[in-house]
């Protein structure tokens, strides 16, 4: 099984509704924006219950693993950073780089890790954006490389800072994964 | 039920609920799913705010035929109920209801400290969908009775016919004890347990209760192929007597549901029709996965076999669809003779509108229809968790 990070765990088993919301609200209101949160329940209806609870938050529910009998699911705090206005001005849409995906290109995707374990696209890079500055030595200058995130705006801010470190042929995919409707991988497909 | 212990847990369920109440303590009520059943049946008015989350409650809820609904996840009231209160009827009484009680507890709770009378659902959905209310259908010929017992939250039907002291079952849901001890109640063993079809909506209770009780537990084989346990086989032409001067249940082979599907006539008066003929509505052939090739075998059941049979006796069926289906002491039935002539399934001339009928356009099947056909095949044996969420929903064993 693939190792899902998360910033926090929260033991929530053998609660029964509602507490397994009642603790994950709180633990949430604590993380910081963009932290993953990990939430480990026995309660079977905390599945459907945690997606909704967290959609009509505006959270985002990345996914829930079963591991032997507890449910573990994955959440990431609202991040502040939808609104930013883009500066990387090299940027592609979903559908072109759909159409480059055949040829030598690099894909990096800078979402936390847990969000690419559920669903990325295949042979996508994963380095959250978070730990691009220290591992920026994996990436090559030669190539073409297209940063993706949930929205267009973590990437941008990658796009920036490879910039700043002499990458010159970096493009934002826009607007990300969250419209991405071509081929993925990862835990739920 | 200890009325006090339950109580006791309410509150100890309260005290950990830290920030989200205050601690103090308010009355709450609690209603009964046997005092909502007693509620449809009475078509009284209810004002029920169900605070699971939209997909559960669009998919399935507790219908009234006077019940008006509210439908609020309990996590969007974690931080308090002001902004519903305005939604919520000052004439009328209201049940809060949730999947397993917790919920609904809590905002019941949060309710009362605003100033308003409600009362929560005993044991959730969960409860409401295992509720199984036991209405008396008739007295037979020599003193013998038959029982219907109405699963209301999900629509499912089983029977018990007594005599002299001896009892059969027929399409007996998991919920075990009830039948052992109604059976028990009224003083009378249990000696044989049929299934009509191999279910897939339910989990069947027949085999267990035949364990329990030494009763003969039967099956048609051709609904039986792959089961992984020993049972009688149930066949065309059966004759199976209880009590000493004999209730005949008379087995008729009725293909169309599934293969194997078989009706019952019972005192040559009540014809115990499974999932091939409801009042409503009649048995979808797909949900064993063979729609195309069950159809004319429905057809012919339905058209001719039901059609050679006297109108006069009362089809008693194995699920109900929607509650318009309950008579008004609850029970669900109706004259054969009276659903030829109203019942669109038993009225469509031509075959092949019948047949686009039942292969077309079919509700989604019901729940897990695929475990809960392996678990009654013995294949599989889930702990009674899991059970209960396979069982969740209405049954969508008919088309209409």
């Amino acid at each position: 099984m693939e190792n899902v990070k998360a910033n926090e765990v929260l033991d929530a088993k053998g609660l029964a509704c509602p507490m397994p919301i009642v603790k994950t609200k709180k633990v949430m209101n604590n993380l910081e924006a963009g932290q993953v949160l990990e939430v480990q329940a026995t309660d079977r209806g905390s599945k459907a219950d945690m997606k909704a609870w967290a959609e009509s938050t505006g959270h985002q529910f990345l996914g829930t693993i079963e591991d032997g009998g507890v449910l573990k699911h994955y959440l990431r705090k609202a991040s502040s950073d939808e609104s930013i206005e883009k500066k990387h001005p090299d940027v592609v849409k979903n559908e072109e780089l759909e159409q480059r995906l055949g040829e030598d290109v690099t894909i990096l995707d800078v979402r936390e890790s847990a969000e690419y374990a559920f669903t990325h696209i295949p042979g996508a890079i994963s380095i959250p954006l978070g730990e691009l500055e220290e591992r920026i030595g994996e990436l090559s200058k030669e190539k073409n490389i297209y940063v993706i995130c949930r929205t267009g705006n973590r990437s941008d801010l990658a796009c920036q800072l490879l910039g700043k470190n002499g990458f010159s042929q970096v493009i934002n995919v826009v607007p990300g994964m969250s419209q991405w409707t071509g081929t993925v991988t990862g835990i739920e497909s | 039920m200890d009325g006090n212990s339950n109580w006791d847990r309410k509150l100890i369920f309260f005290f950990e609920f830290e920030n989200t109440i205050g601690g103090s303590k308010v009355t709450i009520n609690v209603m009964t799913s046997g005092e909502v059943t007693k509620k449809v049946y009475n078509r009284e008015e209810l004002f029920i705010l169900d605070v699971r989350n939209q997909s559960d409650f669009q998919d399935w809820k507790i219908e009234g035929a006077n019940f008006s609904y509210l439908n609020i996840p309990y996590f969007e009231l974690l931080d308090g109920v002001e902004e519903i209160l305005g939604e919520i009827p000052a004439d009328k009484n209201i049940l809060v209801t949730c999947a397993k009680e917790g919920s609904s507890v809590m905002v019941a709770e949060m309710l009362s400290e605003a100033g308003l009378n409600v009362f929560y659902l005993e044991g959730g959905m969960k409860a409401w969908s295992e509720h199984l209310e036991p209405v008396k259908i008739a007295d037979l010929t020599d003193g013998g009775q038959i029982y219907q017992f109405v699963r209301i939250g999900k629509g499912c039907l089983s029977y018990m016919v007594v005599s002299n002291g001896e009892a059969a079952l027929i399409d007996a849901t998991r919920m075990t004890d009830v039948y052992i001890d109604f059976a028990k109640r009224i003083g009378a063993t249990i000696k044989h347990v049929f299934d009509t079809h191999l279910h897939a909506d339910h989990i069947s209770g027949g085999r267990s209760i035949a364990q329990k009780t030494g009763a003969t537990y039967w099956l048609p084989p051709k609904d039986a192929t792959e089961v992984t346990f020993k049972y009688s086989p149930l066949e065309d032409g059966n004759d199976v007597s209880i009590g000493h001067t004999t209730i005949q249940i008379q087995a008729l082979y009725s293909p169309g549901h599934t293969i194997g599907s078989t009706s019952f006539v019972v005192d040559q008066k009540f014809l115990l029709s499974g999932d091939i003929l409801f009042v409503d509505s009649i048995g979808r052939p797909d949900l064993a996965g063979k729609a195309e090739d069950w159809v004319s075998d429905l057809r012919e059941t339905l058209y001719s076999r039901y059609k050679e049979l006297s109108g006069e006796l009362i089809v008693l069926p194995a699920h109900f669809m929607i509650i318009d289906e309950l008579n008004e002491d609850g029970s669900v039935s109706e004259k054969l003779g009276t659903l030829f002539e109203k019942n669109h399934g038993l009225n469509i001339a031509d075959e092949s509108k019948f047949r686009s009928l039942v292969t077309e356009n079919l509700p989604p099947q019901p729940n897990a229809y695929q475990e809960i056909r392996e678990t009654n095949m013995g294949k599989i044996n889930p702990d009674i968790d899991k059970q209960r969420e396979m069982e969740i929903g209405p049954n969508r064993c008919a088309v209409r």
